[in-house]
């Protein structure tokens, strides 16, 4: 069994529950779990193509999957996926 | 709605006019109850953006939510939302924070004028993601 932890922004989709289990042998299965039993996920991780929306990562035990094996980084019993977005933005129009 | 201190908007100003020409950045750690939103702590964050692109742009990595996560769980609250300024710029989200941001939180952005604070708004990313709503701030 896994759990992935859920940034406040994203508990809205899975009835208010901030820790979820699954049970899973790798990232992307996992992810895939959680987007089929929680749908409206899908729109906030993924983008049209299916791609991890660029500014959503995956750590893993507090590392980012991406220094491992990205998303099919393997999982063993225990391990604890945490979805963090970057959160970035500005002003419309560049300065002239 | 957004509820916040003078103090906390006062530590907002603060760190927009200190870091003007460039944008600058935070976090609000707080609680969700029956539609109101309260902070309790304000956060700033240095803007991880490229120096040349910080005027018009900001950044705040994983690992920094990450460590705002971590310390909002620790002190039993939530990460409420996210402020930044727009320099000598309206208060108003643009296409690029629409597409950069996540439901729930509240975006608030103050403008700076000639290096001072101006107007501040806050905004919540409706769960389509067609389109933000502005929600008082109190």
């Amino acid at each position: 069994m896994i759990t992935i932890q859920l940034p406040t922004a994203l508990r809205t989709f899975t009835d208010g529950q901030a820790d979820l289990q699954f049970e899973a042998l790798t990232v992307e299965a996992a992810l895939c779990q959680l987007t089929e039993q929680f749908a409206d996920l899908q729109r906030h991780l993924f983008d049209d193509n299916g791609k991890l929306r660029s500014f959503v990562n995956v750590y893993l035990n507090d590392e980012d999957v991406r220094s491992f094996d990205g998303v099919n980084t393997s999982l063993k019993d225990g391990d604890v996926l945490m979805l963090i977005p970057a959160i970035a933005g500005g002003r419309e129009t560049p300065r002239t | 709605m957004l509820t916040l201190t003078q103090e906390q908007i006062g530590t907002i100003c603060k760190h927009a006019e200190t870091e003007y020409p460039s944008e600058c950045c935070g976090a609000m750690l707080g609680r969700f109850d029956n539609g109101i939103c309260t902070v309790c702590e304000v956060l700033p964050i240095s803007n991880q953006r490229e120096e040349a692109a910080k005027y018009h742009r900001f950044l705040i990595t994983s690992q920094e939510f990450l460590q705002c996560e971590k310390q909002a769980r620790k002190q039993n609250l939530e990460v409420v939302g996210f402020y930044h300024s727009h320099p000598d710029h309206p208060a108003k989200p643009s296409q690029y924070d629409l597409e950069h941001s996540l439901p729930v939180y509240s975006y608030l952005i103050v403008s700076v004028q000639q290096g001072k604070s101006d107007k501040m708004t806050s905004w919540i990313l409706q769960n389509d993601r067609s389109q933000f709503n502005e929600e008082e701030i109190k």
